[in-house]
Order: structure tokens, then sequence, then C-alpha cells
């Protein structure tokens, strides 16, 4: 299983790139591999702030529906066109590439210190095995 | 947890395994949709030896199917089988089954993994004829080889003629060298195929003998979801009525012995049912899942979802559920309430595909 050690993780499962305050957010290559085939993406909080543990979107695989829970507090500020419904409406690219092209949103963070919250790869790959 | 003949072959294959009817059970080997479309268009195997097996025998045996079964057991002819249900005593149903008419006087009946112990208590306790009855649960292992090109795959293994199997016949005979083995016309698919019945010991021979895409239960969910089948604790269950559940064909009011609960569905049948379970489609991305509300479009509940998917075939989500009667007719509009949002759907009429 693909777990990077540059990436911050949630126990839900999402995955965190840090540039700046902004944090990239996905679903781990576990989350998308219990999931399976993910058919739609739904993310309506662009533009919104959430606090950390809200949800943020929903994923539709064939077999169940999940939520998408913020890692971390921020404005959303992008969702992954490639994935949107209204643009690409490629959510495999999650299946296939769930730390690359497969990203779902960005945020602006406006608690750094929350970050500490999260696992590192080490603990992460503890949680999953 | 119980484990089939097959586990280990399912672990090496790298197939996702997980709990089902306390069988460890394969879910998924490569990806829904691929299994699915590969038993749609070419073949595919299934490994669904949890499934339970009975053998009714003797002189009372008919008398008893009769009077356990909603279909017409009488009607079967050797080498054919019946799909039928359990009828409990309050108009609900114990289990869904089929019923193969082995020889006069020997049945086999097959039921759902998750209610072998349930129905054999049941049976037994309407056993006042005292029926000859094995559980061959354990005995018997089950491959179903589903898909257009199945007779194909199969009959490089077998002297019989698959050709001449009419859906829901069978044949005993020797396949991939096993012999007593049942070579059945039946599926869960709709995509054709047979069902093959073998000794426990044999389904890993039997597995590898024959080739075609290794499916899990996750495409036989949605391959059966497609074609509208109940799947028994999701759509049927021991409150929900055939006639509710649009297995009045396989409920004979006018079959001449009494069986359970036919009062019940006379009655039903004569003052009409109010609720019906239908296929709807939903004109939305996100899949109706188990249990969402189903509403009118003044947002009051009518019913609720048993099944939802993504149909592979489609490309959209659908499912069924039970709707008040008035708003079970085709093309009526309905919205499927996921807790947070509203969806809106229409039911159809099936099997979807």
């Amino acid at each position: 299983m693909n777990i990077p050690d540059d990436l911050k993780y949630s126990k839900e499962h999402e995955w965190v790139k840090v540039e700046g305050n902004i944090a990239t957010i996905g679903i781990t290559d576990f989350a998308q591999g219990e999931l399976g085939d993910l058919v739609y993406v739904e993310v309506e909080t662009v533009g919104e702030e959430l606090e950390k543990d809200e949800i943020f979107g929903t994923v539709e695989a064939v077999k169940t529906t999940s939520d998408l829970f913020m890692p971390v507090s921020g404005k959303v500020i992008e969702f992954n066109e490639e994935i949107d419904e209204n643009e690409g409406d490629n959510p495999s690219l999650i299946n296939e590439d769930p730390y690359g092209k497969g990203w779902v949103i960005k945020v602006e963070m406006s608690d750094e210190s929350e970050l500490e919250d999260l696992m590192d790869g080490e603990a992460y790959r503890e949680l999953v095995d | 947890m119980k484990e089939t003949a097959l586990t280990q072959i399912h672990k090496d294959l790298g197939a996702k395994m997980a709990e089902f009817a306390g069988f460890n059970m394969p879910i998924v080997y490569s990806s829904i949709q691929d299994e699915h479309l590969a038993v749609r268009n070419d073949v595919g195997i299934f490994d669904v030896s949890h499934m339970g097996e009975f053998r009714v025998k003797g002189p009372k045996a008919l008398e008893l199917l009769q009077k356990v079964t909603s279909n017409d057991v009488s009607k079967l002819k050797i080498n054919q089988a019946q799909y039928s249900c359990l009828p409990n005593h309050k108009g609900g149903i114990v289990d869904d089954l089929i019923v193969y008419k082995l020889d006069e006087e020997d049945y086999f009946l097959v039921v759902n993994a998750s209610n072998i112990e349930k129905d054999w208590n049941w049976i037994q306790s309407n056993n006042d004829m005292q029926a000859e009855m094995i559980n061959e649960s354990d005995r018997i292992g089950l491959l179903a080889v589903q898909g257009p090109n199945a007779g194909e795959v199969l009959q490089g293994l077998t002297d019989i003629t698959l050709d001449d199997i009419p859906f829901y016949h069978f044949r005993k005979g020797t396949i991939a060298g096993i012999d007593d083995a049942i070579i059945s016309a039946t599926g869960y698919t709709g995509s054709g195929g047979f069902e093959l019945y073998v000794p426990d010991h044999k389904l890993p021979e039997l597995w590898k003998a024959i080739e075609a895409k290794p499916c899990g239960l996750g495409a036989r969910d949605t391959l059966r979801l497609e074609k509208a089948y109940c799947l028994y604790g999701n759509d049927i269950n021991d409150e929900t009525s055939p006639l509710e559940a649009g297995l009045g064909w396989i409920t004979k009011l006018n079959k001449e012995v009494d069986f359970n609960s036919k009062q019940i569905f006379i009655e039903q049948k004569q003052e009409g049912i109010t609720k019906k379970l239908v296929g709807f489609k939903v004109n939305d991305r996100r899949v109706p899942r188990h249990d969402y509300e189903i509403l009118n479009e003044k947002e009051e509940v009518i019913g609720k979802v048993t099944s939802g998917t993504q149909s592979p075939n489609l490309g959209t989500p659908i499912g069924l559920g039970y709707v008040a009667i008035d708003y079970s007719r085709p093309g009526t509009n309905i919205l499927i309430s996921t807790g947070r949002k509203h969806l809106k759907a229409s039911i159809c009429k099936t099997p979807f595909v």
C-alpha cells in the first residue's frame, strides 16, 4: 500500500499536503481501495469556511457512499476540476492516482497548529495495517 | 468466520475479502464495473458456495414442500427447478429459494447463506408429516458461471449438451471429471449461464478448470439489481409480502393445497396491496442506498429504498424500494432523501437493463 512519508494523514483516511498556508487534500490509497470504483465526487463547499471535522463533500462508489471530512479548518478555495462533474468529471483519477491527479480540494488553512493533530506516514501505516 | 473451499484461491488472486452471512467471501477481485461488464458481455465465475442446500426426500416430501413454499411444487418435472419463497404465518417471507426436483420424492432446496439455520428450523417446525430432511450445506459447493459465453466455456468440460438445457432446468452428470454434479441453467445475473453444484472438496479443481473472469459479490449485487431481482434482507424480509414484492408470479393462490399465509395473501389480493416494490432511476449523480427515505413531490415520506447502486450498464444510479401504491406507476416523480439532500428520481419499469 502506498503511504508517502511527506504527507499528513487524518483518521478519516484523508491526506494533506502543505505548501505555505495552502493544504491540498485527497483520499488515501487505502481509502480508495476500500471504496472501490468511484463514480462521483460531490463538493459544494468551494468558497466556504469550514471547521476541522466538518463535511466538505461526498464520494459515491458503486457499493457505498462516504462523506469527506475537513482534516483542518479553513476556506475551501478549489475543487479539482478534473474530478468535478461540471468539468473533467473523472472521479476514477482518485482510484488511479490518489496522491497525484486524484487530489480533491485545496484549503486556505485558518489554524496551522491543527496540522500537529494529524498523523505522519508511519502512524497512518499502523492505523490501516 | 466460515471459509469456502476456495478462500485461499481468492486471497491468492488478490480479492478484497469481507464477511458475508458468516462466510469470508470475495467482494471484488479487480473492479466491480469490470467484473459486471465481463458477465454481461462475456463470462464470469462466482464462488457462491456459502449458499445453503437441503435435501427433502421420501413419500411425504411433496406434501411438506407444498405446505412451506408459495409456488406449486406439483407442477415441477424431474430435472426442472422452480423459484419460490417460504412464507411465514403472518404474510411475510422467511426466505426465497430454488426448489429442484431431482427425482420422484427427491427434492433439493437452495437457500440464502444468511438464512440456513432459520430456514432449516422453520421447515422442520412445519414437518408434521415427517418428510426426510438432510442439511447438505457444508458438503456441497456451488459455482455460478454466468454470461453469454458461459455455455461455450463449459461445453468443453462435459458430455452433456448444455444448449439442450432450458432456463430453470438442469442435468445431473460429470463436469471437469467431477461426477454427480448438478448443472443448472439458473443464475442471479440475468445474463444467462449455469450454476454448478459439486461436492465441496471438488471446488478447487472445478474452479481451476473453468476459464472465466473471477467475479465477487459486489458485481453479483449490481448484476441482480439491474435485473430487479430481490435480495433477501434488503428487498424482501419477514415483514414484506410476496405480493408487495412483485413475487405474485411465484405465489400460487390457486394451489390445491393450503400453504403458510395462503389465506392472508388471498385477502391481500382481494383488498389490494397498499405498498409495492418498484424500481426507480435517480436524475442526479448521487447514488440511492438501503434505508434512504422516499418522498413525494410535497416532500412527504411515501416509502423507503431497499437497494441502490450505480448501474454499470446504464452509468446512472438506480434503486428499488417500497412506495405507497398511489406512487407506484412508472413515470411518477419522487425524491430520494440522503439525509441532507433530496435527489430527484422517477419510478420506472423493471428490469432496468
